[in-house]
């Protein structure tokens, strides 16, 4: 398996709003540390290395 | 301000000084740690008479390197000390990790019964000396030498010449071999031009010995950002004689002249212990730290051993731990090799295997230094939201970090194994130290480590074997039957050896594992011992003359 690159947030509208919403009324660090533990929590939901590792690359290069 | 006495050895102009005679040894051990006193003790329990030169004329001062874990006390075990480490020191299993004022994770070290020794003891390092050079001066093969520096060294093509400065002048030895086991600041690795490359870690840390009696449980207690000491952390550690080991984080811009000073350190303690703990300051030390290792294990004639070869951070207790391992790698090489039994190549194997143990070693301590100490803003949210997440998610707990303790790395990738040609259950690969079990021997209950005593030896499950011992080059390796032989007391053996299908394997002198057989099978086992002493092909067959 690899990651997921095509759309699979059955409601991508509502997924936004709520994340953004979510972190509307927090200041800038406790933003930042609501993002650190939604990156683990999603990640260990996640598992798989290989896709883990994969995310990892991706996120980090520039317009990739 | 120490209670304990630190005893003071007694220096002795050698016969070789005294008489101006220069005599080649066949091993030179320099310093008198941890470290080169298990050297001088395996290859004396090897019949290998060993030299130990040291600059100075007592023990270690302050508790320093504290953790002994299971695999060194195996060791020390083969050479008759460590009962008296354990019985002297303080066993524990249970590490709590707490971030601000909760708990967030626990950790048992040794959830497997049967085993002799325990995961950990806790003992301050001048105790663990003081028992190894009692043991290295009932040895008739260990000359120990205080007050003996090494001042200069010089390699030839079968020894090395070493200055040695003592308190009646300076005089030259000889030594087939030298073993440098003088620290992080060796000297010896300078002597020789050795590079010490890896990485510093900018932060400094306070470590305290602090004599009181208090109430904490024998257990490993990490706190990151406790209220006691805000942003940092901070180690408590038992250790014997109701001392306690306390390391506090204190962070880069700390200056370490002024944060050794008792008015310094004593309200950081109290603010940990509360007003009403009665405490006594031992002693303070500030270190920081790095990890890092030299090129080449081996240079000509000398061989670097402990925090001379590799540096690693505090954390995981693998600094003396992996320092014991270096030795029963090297010993029995090096005795097999001056008793001519082996290639000189041999010795090579020493760089292949600790190089490679080093590396694991210095990864791990540096995972684990990443997390204790977040280098950016960011990664200090990630190593908090873990530590948070940990306090109530399950999933979180592995992701904390204070320091992964200290196991043995197996030698998975050595030329000195012989690879499995067929597939064997159980764990016990090539390339993988001995698991202890207990067993029945003459009756008797006892331990597999015991009987695999420290020559070759082939352990085999078929029963319908009828040999003692198996000989090529020499070389005898026992041979020990389950059933015959021992008995498995709890079927432990059976279960830690994957004896389904009855299995033979060939341990090599240090108790690794170094080939395994799904049949007793003579020639396969000599040409496994072969290629553990270094020799390559298949078993010659003697030549008429």
């Amino acid at each position: 398996m690899s990651l997921t690159l095509t759309p699979n947030i059955s409601d991508p509208d509502g997924f936004y709003a709520e994340l953004i919403g979510g972190q509307r009324d927090l200041s800038e660090e406790d933003a930042l540390r609501m993002n650190a533990r939604l990156v683990l929590l999603l990640a260990n939901h996640i598992g798989d290395r290989t896709i883990l590792s994969e995310a990892i690359r991706l996120a980090r290069a520039p317009g990739g | 301000m120490s209670n304990y006495v630190y005893p003071r050895f007694h220096y002795a102009c050698s016969a070789e000084q005294r008489s101006g005679t220069t005599r080649r040894h066949p091993v030179v051990v320099i310093g008198a740690g941890p470290i080169g006193l298990t050297a001088a003790l395996d290859l004396a329990a090897r019949g290998q008479p060993v030299v130990v030169l040291d600059d100075n004329d007592t023990v270690s001062i302050g508790s320093r390197a504290v953790c002994y874990a299971k695999r060194p006390l195996e060791i020390w075990d083969r050479l008759g000390c460590a009962a008296a480490m354990v019985e002297k020191g303080v066993s524990w299993n249970i590490g709590k990790v707490f971030f601000r004022d909760q708990l967030s994770y626990q950790f048992d070290l040794l959830p497997e019964p049967g085993h002799r020794w325990p995961a950990m003891i806790n003992l301050q390092q001048y105790h663990l000396e003081e028992i190894l050079v009692d043991a290295c001066t009932k040895s008739p093969l260990v000359d120990l030498r205080w007050k003996h520096r090494l001042v200069s060294l010089k390699q030839f093509d079968d020894h090395a010449d070493l200055a040695v400065e003592t308190p009646d002048g300076i005089f030259t030895m000889e030594a087939q071999w030298v073993i440098a086991c003088d620290g992080a600041n060796s000297d010896t690795r300078r002597m020789v031009g050795s590079e010490f490359k890896g990485q510093f870690f900018q932060d400094r840390f306070l470590i305290a010995d602090v004599r009181m009696k208090a109430d904490f449980p024998t257990e490993r207690w990490f706190w990151f950002d406790p209220p006691f000491h805000p942003g940092q952390s901070v180690l408590l550690h038992r250790q014997s004689d109701n001392i306690w080991r306390i390391d506090f984080q204190l962070g880069w811009d700390a200056d370490p002249d002024e944060e050794k000073k008792p008015e310094r350190v004593i309200p950081r303690i109290r603010a940990m212990l509360g007003e009403s703990t009665d405490f006594e300051l031992e002693w303070v030390s500030i270190y920081q730290f790095a990890c890092r290792r030299i090129d080449q294990f081996r240079r000509g004639r000398v061989l670097f051993a402990g925090d001379a070869a590799h540096q690693v951070s505090p954390f995981g207790a693998r600094g003396a731990n992996t320092g014991v391992q270096d030795i029963d790698n090297l010993a029995w090489k090096l005795a097999l090799v001056l008793r001519g039994e082996a290639p000189e190549s041999l010795v090579d194997s020493y760089h292949e295997e600790r190089a490679y143990a080093a590396d694991d070693n210095i990864l791990n301590s540096t995972r684990a230094t990443d997390f204790i100490t977040p280098k950016t803003r960011l990664s200090r949210h990630f190593r908090d939201a873990v530590l948070d997440l940990a306090q109530h998610h399950a999933f979180a707990r592995p992701l904390v970090n204070s320091g992964r303790l200290s196991t043995p790395t197996p030698y998975v990738a050595s030329s000195l194994n012989t690879p499995d040609r067929t597939s064997l259950a159980g764990p016990m690969t090539p390339g993988t130290n001995a698991a202890d079990a207990p067993v029945i021997i003459a009756g008797q209950p006892g331990w597999l480590l015991n009987c695999l005593g420290s020559g070759f030896t082939v352990l085999t499950f078929d029963s319908s074997v009828s040999a003692d011992e198996v000989r090529v080059d020499g070389i005898a390796a026992r041979v020990i039957v389950v059933g015959r032989d021992i008995a498995d007391a709890k079927g432990l053996l059976a279960e830690r050896y994957g004896a389904s299908s009855p299995p033979t394997y060939v341990f090599r002198p240090d108790q690794y594992a170094t080939a395994r057989f799904p049949q007793f099978d003579e020639t396969a086992i000599a040409e496994s011992i072969r290629r553990a002493c270094g020799k390559d092909g298949a078993v010659q067959q003697e030549l008429a003359a």
